[in-house]
């Protein structure tokens, strides 16, 4: 499976290299998918912002990108393939790919390479990730309001620390209404298999969630919270599309300042390396529209919004209690750096163990 | 509805496009056929299934149009393969990546537009009896097909003319031309049958399971029907309980979790793996009975020799 996959990735790989082998003197800027673009969640929402760089600096950049790629050792193999064919900047857009892209931008000091989500960085390597549990915080607190059963689903892609974060950041938000509420969580194993993040939005239903929300790339758990008629969470995209009465409102990932910000500064000649952990305040992470709900849950929701983008309220703020009743973030404190970027543990009233 | 059901409904919605993908398929290896392009032919149904039904509003001409668009695909396999004689593993690996990549292109406008679902069966008071009503009476219609066609498959080889025709030419092509049997047109027939299938099996996962078209959204399925079939030593029986336990761990993989049990959800998820093989193993201990019912010419192209 993975060989085949590797080899639709080479295929895909020629022949997107080919579109774009003419002007050769423009800045190549090469993307490297986990999923394909058309799956309305992560990878539609980076492809929209390599769109924003075609729009902005098409004249000066061509963008070239390679989908479905498979994390581990196949991500080095099309990385290397994209610098060598003379991609001057390339993102790579998922978590697994950290290893694969550290390898490669050693032994291409003069290309420039940015990772999602990731933390190892180098001299050509930056690292960029948004604070998503910002919106985590938000919509866990709109759960609270609106769910009947005080009980929530999560379903999970993988057990790294950004989901464990989205799942703490939720549940934080839910206890500042309902200091009872109930998270669920089933992980699927995977970012994308429609079928199986259906299976267990299914589940979590029947396990009295009357709340689905989402760490995984497509749109099926919403669309099964339609069709059982219970409420749900976008997750990357707006999802509104899929479940016009089921969804409160979306996170929605906006890459599109940051790519173009980037590209621009490679053609500066400004770029350095660095690390960018953007949230609602750098327009990184936006909430989509509040639907489905009172107009008091709304301003609720909106005030929330408005207090983290400026800055006034944290949402891993001390006191946190770890699930075991120690202490995960002292009071006065709020959690930042690598407490925060490697997250291993639950907080305090989640119904799962890591 | 109470738990259990909601467990057996979602077993069920789980397991059958396995069992579809994988039925078809049973039928082609058993007339000596390998043809490894399921998630191709699957994907292709799903895509053709999806667009169909969102431009004309009719689920049901949906189902119609994956069970053509599995069929074409297969005649391409079987062009390749049985007329002329190309390597009929190479060529199934190309059918699945040429599907992978024109289903994506079939359906790149229509991603994220509403799908069309296939209605449940209902049937006045018995799909309103408690508990069984659901399970039994109200089913989406594919579910009744695949289980039709694993009976409807199961007798045929074992009692009909036919299926006598089908196992003779997969068991040794060579006698079954000598004895004036046509193998490459029942080759092509076979084949043709497992494009179906698996056009259905795709129709399932675009039109039932998740109606929406999303690219590559077999995520593999394709792979896990080819294996139940080898594990199930090509008997139709076997491919059902495997299809079945296989979809059920996994169920009850994700219900572990949400009650909170405390087993890693990574041990979990390859739990249906590992009892699906265990329980094959187990039942396929009669080694006789094994070497009965593989097909001695499975893989191997067949050019007459006059």
């Amino acid at each position: 499976m993975k060989k085949l996959l590797t080899a639709a990735a080479s295929i895909a790989l020629v022949s997107a290299l080919s579109i774009s082998a003419v002007a050769a003197d423009k800045l190549k800027v090469g993307f490297i998918y986990i999923g394909p673009p058309g799956d309305h969640g992560w990878t539609y929402q980076h492809d929209q912002g390599r769109k924003a760089i075609d729009a902005r600096l098409g004249d000066q950049v061509d963008t070239v990108f390679v989908e479905n790629v498979p994390e581990g050792p196949d991500a080095e193999r099309t990385i290397t393939r994209l610098a060598r064919q003379g991609a001057g900047l390339i993102f790579t857009t998922s978590f697994g790919y950290m290893d694969p892209t550290l390898n490669v931008a050693a032994k291409f000091p003069n290309v420039k390479f940015e990772h999602a989500t990731g933390y190892k960085r180098a001299d050509n390597l930056s690292t960029y990730a948004a604070r998503f549990y910002e919106g985590r915080y938000v919509i866990g607190q709109i759960a609270a309001q609106v769910s009947e059963t005080g009980v929530a689903g999560y379903i999970g892609s993988f057990p790294i620390p950004e989901v464990v974060r989205g799942i703490n950041a939720f549940l934080l938000g839910a206890q500042t209404i309902n200091p009872d509420f109930k998270l669920k969580v089933v992980w699927v194993n995977s970012w994308f298999d429609p079928g199986r993040e259906a299976d267990a939005a299914k589940v979590l239903i029947s396990q009295g969630a009357d709340i689905i929300t989402q760490h995984t790339d497509s749109t099926a758990a919403v669309q099964v919270a339609e069709e059982q008629g219970v409420k749900a969470f976008g997750q990357a995209s707006d999802m509104a599309a899929f479940a016009p009465n089921a969804l409160l409102t979306s996170i929605i990932d906006n890459w599109d300042d940051y790519y173009v910000e980037r590209t621009q500064a490679v053609l500066d000649g400004t770029w350095e390396s660095m690390d960018t952990f953007g949230g609602m305040d750098s327009n990184m992470v936006n909430m989509g529209p509040f639907i489905n709900m009172p107009a008091d849950v709304k301003a609720m929701a909106q005030a929330t919004t408005a207090a983290i983008t400026e800055g006034k309220l944290h949402p891993f703020a001390g006191p946190v209690y770890k699930q075991d009743g120690s202490v995960g973030v002292p009071e006065g404190e709020t959690l930042g750096g690598f407490g925060l970027v490697g997250m291993d543990w639950y907080v305090q009233g989640v119904d799962d163990q890591l | 509805m109470s738990p259990y059901e909601a467990i057996l409904l979602t077993i069920i919605t789980a397991s059958t496009p396995l069992l579809l993908a994988a039925i078809g398929e049973l039928v082609v290896e058993r007339s000596g056929v390998l043809n490894l392009g399921i998630e191709g032919m699957m994907v292709m149904g799903a895509v053709c299934g999806f667009v169909a039904a969102h431009v004309t509003g009719s689920a049901w001409i949906g189902v119609i149009a994956a069970v053509l668009a599995g069929i074409a695909t297969s005649l391409l396999f079987g062009l390749l393969t049985q007329t002329l004689i190309t390597n009929q593993v190479a060529t199934g690996l190309a059918i699945t990546l040429l599907g992978l990549g024109l289903s994506g292109l079939i359906g790149s406008g229509f991603v994220g537009l509403p799908g069309v679902k296939l209605a449940n069966v209902s049937i006045p008071w018995l799909s309103d009896l408690p508990f069984v009503g659901r399970l039994v009476f109200g089913q989406d219609p594919l579910v009744y097909i695949s289980i039709l066609l694993t009976v409807g498959v199961a007798y045929a080889l074992k009692y009909t003319r036919v299926g006598l025709i089908i196992r003779a030419v997969g068991q040794n092509h060579d006698s079954a031309h000598a004895l004036g049997y046509r193998v490459v047109a029942v080759r092509y027939a076979c084949i043709a049958f497992g494009g179906a299938t698996s056009g259905l099996a795709g129709a399932y996962l675009s039109l039932v399971y998740t109606p929406q078209w999303i690219e590559n959204m077999t995520a593999g399925r394709g792979w896990i029907a080819l294996a139940l079939v080898v594990f199930s030593t090509w008997l139709p029986a076997r491919l059902a309980m495997g299809a079945y336990l296989f979809g059920g761990v996994w169920i009850l993989g994700l219900y572990a979790q949400a009650m909170g049990v405390g087993i890693p959800s990574q041990l979990l998820s390859s739990l249906p793996y590992v009892a699906t093989i265990l329980a094959l193993v187990i039942i396929s201990t009669n080694r006789r009975l094994s070497v009965i019912n593989t097909p001695a010419s499975l893989g191997q192209g067949f050019v007459p020799d006059r």
